[in-house]
């Protein structure tokens, strides 16, 4: 199992802060997950289509699309941050 | 060894004060606090979203990079979330260190990569309600320009 987690405008445009998924085996990089999400929750597909530019962080460390997820990651999206 | 403090409230940061700096080891202490800026009247408060754990992860990550790269002597970083007034403190960066050169760079540079590495995020208020501060390019460039190798041969 994968825990999503959503930040900002794309949680809210998603309507959830986080889902549990077991994705195939298949499904082994963020952007492969993300396509993968999409297909499963057309809310969440339309929230990453409204949110082309994102980040994302697998168990809290920033990560990049190719990066590598895994059963048991918790994987976060988000927009660009803009703290400070 | 360099000590780094790093805290995310919720609280106001106006009444926070350090302690450190008294010891006779810092010749220098540069202190960095970013407001609320009102854009000429359009804003009237700011809510700032965080990932808790991960940010105070990496807000100590970037003070541990700062650290590496010059001799200091402490950093005290504190962020505020939830919802701010204009006028009051989001942000605090404070370094110490021997001189003032290591201390006026690593708080740039500590600001810099907080401001595109660390999971905070901006909503304004305005006359036509809560909107998403979208994130400029130039954040992004003054983060890039420590990573440059040039930046490193110009210390």
């Amino acid at each position: 199992m994968i825990e999503v987690v959503f930040f900002a405008a794309l949680r809210e445009r998603v309507g959830e802060d986080s889902l549990r998924v077991t994705p195939p085996e298949t499904v082994t990089t963020v952007a492969a997950l993300c396509d993968w999400l999409g297909e499963q929750y057309p809310a969440v597909g339309r929230a990453l289509d409204a949110t082309p530019r994102r980040m994302v962080a697998i168990n809290e460390q920033l990560a990049e699309p190719h990066s590598a997820v895994a059963d048991g990651d918790t994987v976060a999206l988000f927009p660009p941050v803009t703290g400070g | 060894m360099t000590r780094i403090d790093v805290a995310i409230t919720a609280e106001p940061l106006e009444s926070r004060l350090s302690s450190e700096g008294r010891d006779g080891r810092s010749g220098a202490e540069v202190r960095f606090s970013g407001r609320v800026r009102d854009e000429a009247g359009q804003v009237r408060a700011l809510f700032l979203e965080h990932y808790p754990g991960m940010t105070e992860r990496a807000l100590r990550r970037i003070g541990e990079h700062a650290r590496e790269r010059w001799p200091l002597n402490a950093i005290e970083m504190i962020h505020r979330v939830g919802e701010i007034r204009v006028g009051e403190e989001i942000v605090r960066v404070v370094v110490w260190a021997g001189h003032r050169q290591a201390a006026f760079e690593a708080c740039a540079f500590l600001m810099d990569v907080l401001k595109s590495q660390v999971p905070l995020w901006k909503k304004e208020l305005t006359d036509d309600g809560w909107h998403w501060v979208e994130a400029r390019e130039r954040d992004a460039e003054a983060a890039a320009r420590w990573m440059a190798p040039s930046s490193e041969g110009a210390r």
